[in-house]
């Protein structure tokens, strides 16, 4: 960096201790305070409020949602950065809003959408009242949801990427013989491994931890539509301080392995590719 | 067809025409006919259709109308992975997750279980290709570890190891330095003139092109203007573009009448041009610059003066023209020195066509007009080599 562009040292710190302070002021001390609350009583106490069947339950849908919502999100993630990346189309741009739609409409309009489509007054309403199927206040519509507001994830991380990496080399893998799957296979996803796994975790995460959305679709039944955001919340209106921290604890856990996982992810492609993330 | 025509090599590329929405073609009727192994290259400005050209043969691109029969089969619907023909793209496009003998063996390890040799066998043929490109020892290296040349060569390499019956390359000095280009250029001609593969290669730089080739082919908006060997492109240019495009040329709009050429600046020349407006074009050597004899008036001004060895470049102006000429190196001229010009000889006239007229364009070059045999037809047996 030239002198002319570097600032005065005092500044430099000056940003630095700014930028650290927020992220601890607003990142680091509720993830502490979360914690801290979840164990105040001891781990026994904790411990017993995760055992609880209705907590046991909402651990095992979110578990359940995030299994079907992030293989299917990571499938049409690839296909729709395929697409916007590697062929030209009229309404490519179109698509490549459409793809960040998600991101910027409110979670809760994002619930509400199958709301109206899939609810008793809904659209399909009466029609799926017929034939016996529950989507809404269910577990199909708590996969939609969750599908919905995570779907940019994937296809975010490999956009990019895979427009700055053209289509030269799956040409080249043609010219040399290979097949569609064998180009795909072969060349096309260890070019885009590491990013995909980022972009799937990172889907992963918020999968889990969507709130605004399946709360909108779920009708809140304990036991049996409550995923662990929900069952936070619940607890907490119900003055269960204990209960509601130790879930959230454990919400907070898993987020912080999944970022854990990707920042090690992030560091093993770095090395064995030399940095061409 | 006569029984050349079916073999491995040959290409035949008749009225293809491609056009990337609407407006201009890309590529605009092109006929050519390239022998068994020879050398051609696709020269011209960047936008003159020479890289869809190159594309279209690999069945990357697809034209909009018009045929290319390779080794006498029609390629139409024949999609890329199924030509068996080398590409070596201007950027090389190695894989860059593999290491260099991956990359090398991709194209035999993506064979259908029952033509894939076995991987000993793989092993054993990616080692000579190495061999073959002078690079031995980089087998284990990842591309991003390569210099450009190294890239280059395996990426022929990778392109060779299917035994393909014709190799394309696009612009594939576009990237090196001077020096590693000159080398390059040498031993990829020694190397086909080894192995006898039909090759083309697409190229902006006319002195590859001329130093490489069998044959050129000049093109222009989407047209070849002229497909002959560089002599003869030199020698008897079709018209005023590639006269201009080859060797180092003046271009010089003129006025023809009665025979007479009339460049301003200069005497009336004769020429064999019909009457009208015309463009003559010169090279440096075909200049003559004196001190004016006693009586006679100067008609130009030296304005740089560089020596190169036995000759001398001058930079002159004449009337309002900047020109450039070589002489011997003799005349101790001056800079600044009000000197007389003259057009020694006067070669390649052309009428000038009126712009944007389709009618007004010429046929194509001679070299281009196709025959029902492209071994013994009219494009160019002067430049072929026999298939070796």
């Amino acid at each position: 960096m030239s002198a002319a562009t570097e600032d005065p040292p005092w500044l430099r710190r000056l940003l630095i201790l700014a930028v650290v302070g927020l992220l601890g002021l607003f990142l680091l001390l509720p993830l502490v305070a979360v914690f801290t609350e979840a164990l105040r009583r001891g781990w026994a106490v904790a411990l017993a409020a995760l055992a609880d069947p209705d907590a046991l339950s909402a651990i095992r849908l979110t578990l359940l949602v995030a299994a079907i919502a992030v293989p299917v999100n990571t499938l049409g993630g690839i296909a729709a950065a395929w697409c916007i990346a590697k062929y030209d189309f009229p309404g490519r741009r179109l698509l490549t809003v459409l793809v960040e739609l998600p991101f910027a409409v409110s979670p809760v309009i994002s619930g509400l959408v199958w709301v109206l489509l899939f609810g008793a007054q809904g659209l399909f309403g009466p029609w799926l009242q017929r034939h016996g199927i529950g989507i809404i206040f269910a577990l199909p519509g708590l996969v939609l949801a969750t599908i919905f507001v995570t779907f940019p994830f994937v296809a975010r991380t490999l956009v990019p990427l895979m427009q700055a990496q053209g289509r030269e080399e799956e040409e080249a893998a043609a010219t040399l013989g290979a097949s569609g799957w064998q180009v795909f296979r072969r060349v096309t996803l260890p070019n885009i491994r590491w990013a995909l796994l980022s972009g799937v975790l990172l889907c992963n995460a918020r999968a889990m931890g969507e709130f605004g959305a399946v709360s909108v679709v779920s009708g809140h039944v304990r036991g049996e539509t409550n995923t662990m955001p929900l069952h936070v919340e619940i607890l907490y209106n119900e003055y269960q301080f204990a209960g509601a921290f130790a879930v959230a604890a454990l919400l907070a856990l898993l987020a912080l392995v999944t970022l854990g996982a990707k920042a090690l992810l992030e560091r093993l492609g770095g090395r064995r590719m030399g940095g061409a993330l | 067809m006569s029984g050349m025509a079916e073999a491995p090599g040959s290409i035949l590329v008749a009225g293809v025409t491609r056009r990337f929405g609407p407006g201009v073609a890309a590529l605009d009727r092109v006929d050519l006919a390239i022998a068994p192994g020879e050398f051609v290259a696709l020269l011209g400005p960047s936008g003159s259709g020479k890289t869809t050209l190159l594309r279209i043969l690999a069945g990357l691109e697809f034209a909009d109308a018009g045929t290319v029969a390779i080794g006498g089969r029609d390629m139409a619907g024949v999609p890329a992975r199924e030509r068996n023909i080398g590409f070596v793209f201007q950027s090389y496009a190695l894989f860059r997750h593999m290491r260099v003998a991956d990359n090398v063996a991709f194209g035999l390890r993506v064979r259908p279980r029952r033509l894939r040799p076995p991987a000993a066998e793989i092993r054993e043929r990616v080692a000579q290709l190495l061999a073959l490109v002078q690079l031995p020892e980089l087998a284990d290296r990842w591309p991003e570890q390569l210099s450009g040349g190294q890239r280059q060569r395996v990426a022929l390499a990778r392109a060779l190891a299917t035994e393909p019956r014709l190799l394309l390359l696009d612009e594939p000095f576009g990237a090196l330095d001077a020096r590693v280009r000159k080398d390059l250029r040498h031993w990829l001609r020694r190397l086909h003139d080894r192995l006898g593969i039909t090759t083309v290669f697409v190229t902006h730089d006319q002195d590859e092109a001329m130093e490489l080739s069998d044959r050129i082919a000049v093109m222009r908006a989407g047209r070849i203007v002229q497909c002959a060997p560089p002599a003869e492109l030199l020698a008897r240019p079709a018209d005023a573009f590639v006269a201009g495009f080859l060797g180092e040329a003046m271009s010089l709009p003129c006025q023809v009448q009665d025979g007479l050429a009339a460049i301003e600046g200069f005497e009336p020349v004769p020429v064999a041009v019909p009457p009208g407006p015309a463009i003559a074009v010169l090279r440096p050597h075909e200049l003559g610059v004196q001190r004016p004899p006693p009586g006679e008036a100067a008609n130009g001004t030296i304005r740089t003066l560089r020596s190169q060895g036995a000759a001398l470049r001058l930079g002159l102006e004449v009337g309002g023209l900047a020109l450039e000429a070589e002489v011997p190196e003799s005349g101790d001229f001056i800079r600044g020195e009000a000197v007389r010009v003259t057009i020694r000889t006067l070669r390649h006239v052309f009428p000038q066509l009126e712009a944007g007229s389709e009618a007004g364009r010429p046929p194509p070059g001679p070299g281009c007009r196709l025959d029902r045999d492209p071994v013994a037809g009219t494009c160019g047996a002067a430049g072929q080599r026999a298939p070796a």
